[in-house]
């Protein structure tokens, strides 16, 4: 309270104002600032000094000033407390003991119609409230449902299928693709569990993540497993778990969701089959087999006892079917060959076609060498009864290579190398056997002992063929020549190469006509190239062993074939080897003069490798010393460069060229091996790099394209 | 209605009547520990109330009052549309009593509208198509975040969300900011936080310093950060020991 008559002498009325509004400042909250506040109660005063003073008083517009009060919300319980204490005071203060009576009746009537106003008040704001309250929580229901109506119809439309279930394990919901997808009804997916949804192929980790999950430890695990439909199929799926929690983080619920992904199992089940097997005969072919193989001896440690065979089998005159009565015929052969080998075999024991009539069966632990003997015979009693194809009874055999060996001492590519030549060597012996590889037998000396008996005929018969290697200048990577190199196009084993049949061809002097044959072709094919490209054409190099050397009318003949053929000499070299050339006998190198008399160049190849008497080269006509290609090994890579190979290539490139000779560098693999044997200073290069063997028309095409060769 | 609930705490101390029991409980108990607490409140409308016509003297003539509450007295487009008519105002508030209130007591107004909304989802609360109709953000416009960010934890990232509301405020544009601190009665903040901690609002007092750190970006308006009162005060008299307001108040301009 003010003290009376603080401010006599000023206008009662803003006296009273502003009294008033001092003694209920912040009293209640009213939106007003401060002179707001003073002009509204100014007015209250005006009012509430006007009913006071009129005649008769009107103390009923107290009940008005109250509910005004109310309404600018003077709502705090002290505002109407010192207002009515303000007022019946003040009032007889300011203008005299006259309006007492009045303002006592005024102040009454004021309480009691800021009470009524108040209240009316207060029943609206809760009224309101409420109202919100439940526009809040029907707006929240709502929402609610359309979210759930939503969700239900997300579940009840999924194309993938989903199921709800407890944590017991208990399937309470299911979606209608779910339903599609094991064939079970709503109603009988709710009596089935979980854990019913078992298959014997579940790997075990699966269930203990399962368990994990329930066990809230795991939040969800993806997995894909087959289950089994309601008719006892098989389905693969893709399941993702996921644990639902409480509001307490504790599991409440699993959600699982699956994609029947059978199909696309079916199509990489058949994409893997087509990898690994041959379309005519449904065998595993040569990819499954190699990866089997090789499965046998990766599984294997070092220590192992584990032991593999293979029976190698090749048809015996099955060329001569397929030839004389058609592919058709040979394919339904192959597929009834095929049919009895697989009844041949056993369990463990894996039947492959490798090639054309070639099949393996591999026995991947053999235990002994008798398992692979009694297979073979099975086999060969199984090929024994005659083939019924096309109205016709047709009769066919096998040879096998038998091997069996320790996963410790060998390697899959030793092991088929050794069937490759076993078999080789039960063909050779005569067909319709087999052959068990005997490591203390050579086994490549019967290979030759039998191909050196056929060396004759073939010749008679034309079996060989030449094909040309180019040889380049490392400084430009463009030809200089050729090497010409024969080939053996056997009727039964393919093409062989010059390793199995030169030396059998040496021993037995069919080199003499062999090599006559390939100097001839050669020649013949330089002269097409000489007439083409001229200057450009490559010289060819040919080869001629110590025999060929030996023979009285070598000089001769090369003469009259260079004449008959047109080649001038400069585009012909000849190749001996060192062995050849340090023989003490005379009459080669007379034989050598005369050949380079007539400008034809000598070589010799692999220089290095044989009797290194190196003084040799300063008494003999040579102009070229080809380095062999064991010199540049150490050369290939850079990291691994072999600093005694690159002195010696260094050394062997001075002393030819100190002796005016070209010095070419053979087996040339990579391009780091062909820059550092220039910078060494070698001439010329042949090998993989620049080009392997061609046919002659391959390198006629390679000359009109006159590119440089081995540059990437 | 079991449960406290902030704004209807609010309206409460504000001597309105939209609260329920459970809410006057709680009022109760806060103002047994912090007798001042009501006055504070009502500094802080006052504040609100200031800030209004401060901006309206600006020329904005459009506002965005995020955490408005109950509407109660001294509301927003109250003060705005008393000096200018034809202002407009979006209220958003997260609990949906208060929304459902606010749509009530405002749906014959069509300059004001109300969405159900959270501070920190910026892109909801600009896009709501109450918002998009009502203002205009090529404009200037108000956005008040008054008695609200004491409501979002440094973990909701506050300053983050201020400045993705200021990219997208035209030049010219305010904010008006008032905020909970303990700098003026440290003890009393602490036990008035722990009370709160149990609603389904949370509190987080923060210094003059963390919160000019929140306006980082907007130029302060004279007289900067200062107590709830000290802003402006329609009195030319400062209101004695101001800091008993343990609030701040700030508006910042975007320039």
């Amino acid at each position: 309270m003010t003290e009376p008559g603080r401010l006599a002498g000023a206008d009662p009325l803003e006296a009273l104002a502003a009294e008033w509004a001092e003694e209920v400042e912040g009293t209640s909250y009213v939106p007003m600032a401060a002179d707001e506040l003073r002009a509204h109660l100014r007015e209250l005063a005006r009012v509430v000094v006007a009913a006071v003073h009129a005649d008769p008083p009107r103390p009923n517009v107290g009940a008005a000033v109250g509910r005004r009060l109310v309404l600018a919300h003077f709502t705090g319980p002290a505002t109407v407390e010192r207002t009515v204490l303000l007022l019946g005071e003040r009032m007889p203060a300011l203008y005299g003991p006259r309006v007492r009576a009045a303002a006592h009746a005024l102040t009454g009537s004021l309480a009691a119609g800021y009470a009524a106003a108040l209240r009316g008040r207060t029943l609206d704001e809760q009224e309101a409230i409420r109202r919100a309250v439940l526009a809040a929580r029907q707006h929240t229901e709502q929402a609610l449902h359309a979210s759930e109506a939503r969700f239900r119809a997300m579940f009840h439309e999924a194309a993938i299928g989903i199921g709800l279930g407890d944590v017991q394990g208990r399937i309470i919901d299911v979606n209608p693709a779910l339903c599609a997808m094991f064939g079970y009804t709503a109603e009988e997916f709710t009596r089935r569990s979980v854990v019913q949804q078992m298959h014997p192929d579940d790997a075990p980790s699966v269930w203990e993540r399962y368990e994990r999950l329930l066990r809230g430890d795991i939040d969800n695990f993806r997995v894909e497993k087959r289950f089994y439909r309601a008719d006892g199929t098989e389905i693969v799926v893709h399941l993702t778990l996921s644990l639902v929690r409480d509001e307490q983080g504790d599991p409440a619920y699993q959600v699982a969701m699956l994609e029947d992904v059978s199909e696309r199992h079916r199509l990489q089940a058949h994409m893997e089959y087509q990898a690994y097997h041959d379309p005519l005969t449904t065998l595993a072919n040569r990819a499954r087999f190699t990866e089997r193989l090789e499965r046998v001896f990766a599984e294997a440690g070092p220590s192992s006892t584990r032991r593999v065979g293979v029976c190698f089998l090749d048809l015996d005159g099955f060329k001569t079917i397929n030839d004389s009565l058609g592919h058709h015929v040979g394919d339904v052969m192959l597929q009834e060959v095929a049919r009895r080998l697989a009844a041949c075999a056993g369990e463990g024991e894996l039947v492959a076609r490798t090639g054309g009539d070639e099949f393996v069966v591999l026995v991947e632990d053999s235990h002994g060498v008798d398992r692979l003997v009694d297979l073979a015979d099975r086999v060969l009693a199984a090929l024994e009864p005659p083939f019924r194809l096309v109205g016709q009874e047709l009769v066919t055999g096998a040879s096998i290579g038998v091997v069996e060996k320790a996963v410790s001492e060998t390697t899959a590519s030793e092991l088929m190398r050794a069937a490759d030549i076993t078999l080789y060597t039960a063909k050779a012996e005569g067909r319709g056997r087999w052959a068990v590889h005997d490591p203390s037998r050579d086994e490549a000396e019967t290979a030759r002992f039998t191909l050196s008996a056929a060396l004759p005929a073939a010749v008679a018969h034309d079996e060989f063929f030449v094909l040309y290697q180019p040889l380049v200048s490392l400084a430009d990577h463009r030809i200089r020549g050729v090497e010409a190199l024969v080939r053996w196009q056997h009727p039964r084993l393919g093409v062989l190469s010059p390793s199995l049949f030169i030396g059998p061809a040496e021993e037995t002097g069919v080199i003499v006509p062999l090599g006559r044959r390939v100097l001839e072709a050669a020649c013949r094919d330089a002269r097409d190239w000489h007439a083409e490209f001229g200057d450009a054409s490559p010289f060819v190099s040919v080869n001629v062993a110590p025999r060929q050397l030996h023979e009285p009318g070598l000089v001769a003949e090369i003469a009259a074939l260079l004449d008959r053929t047109g080649l001038p000499a400069d585009r012909l070299q000849v190749e001996l080897t060192e062995r050849a050339l340090t023989t003490d006998e005379g009459a080669p190198l007379k034989a050598l003069d005369s050949l380079r008399a007539m400008g034809i160049k000598i070589a010799v190849d692999d220089f290095g490798t044989g009797y290194s008497n190196l003084s040799y080269l300063r008494r003999l006509p040579v102009d070229v010393i080809k380095l062999d290609g064991s010199f540049g090994e150490g050369l290939r890579e850079e990291e691994l460069s072999d600093e005694v190979d690159e002195r010696i290539v260094g050394t062997l490139v001075a002393l030819g060229h100190a002796l005016d000779l070209t010095v070419t560098a053979e087996g040339v693999e990579t391009a780091e091996q062909a820059a550092r044997l220039r910078a060494l200073g070698c001439d010329e290069g042949q090998g993989w790099l620049f080009a392997p063997a061609l046919p002659a028309g391959d390198i006629a095409a390679m000359l009109r394209r006159g590119l440089p060769l081995g540059q990437s | 209605m079991d449960r406290p609930s902030a704004a209807r705490v609010y309206d409460y101390y504000l001597g309105g009547l939209h609260n329920f029991a459970a809410d006057r409980e709680m009022a109760a108990r806060a103002v047994a520990d912090w007798p001042e607490l009501p006055r504070i409140m009502q500094a802080n409308r006052a504040f609100l109330r200031r800030a209004v016509r401060h901006l309206v003297a600006q020329g904005i003539d459009q506002f965005l009052d995020i955490g408005s509450g109950i509407p109660t007295a001294g509301n927003v487009h109250e003060v705005a549309q008393a000096a200018a008519p034809d202002a407009h105002v979006v209220y958003v508030d997260i609990d949906p009593v208060a929304v459902a209130h606010a749509r009530a007591l405002l749906a014959d107004d069509p300059r004001t509208g109300v969405v159900q909304g959270d501070f920190t989802d910026v892109d909801a609360v600009l896009g709501d198509p109450t918002t998009r109709s009502l203002l205009d953000f090529s404009r200037p416009v108000g956005v008040l975040v008054v008695a609200l960010l004491h409501f979002v934890g440094d973990e909701r990232r506050p300053a983050d969300v201020l400045a993705r509301y200021r990219a997208a405020m035209a030049p010219g544009s305010h904010l008006v900011v008032s905020h909970a601190s303990a700098d003026g009665a440290p003890d009393r903040a602490d036990e008035h936080q722990s009370l709160y901690r149990r609603t389904a609002t949370p509190m987080t007092m923060r210094s003059r310093d963390e919160i000019a750190a929140l306006l980082d970006g907007f130029t302060l308006v004279e007289p900067g950060i200062v107590f709830l009162p000290q802003w402006r005060p329609d009195d030319p008299v400062p209101p004695a020991n101001p800091e008993r307001f343990t609030g701040y108040a700030a508006v910042g301009r975007r320039d």
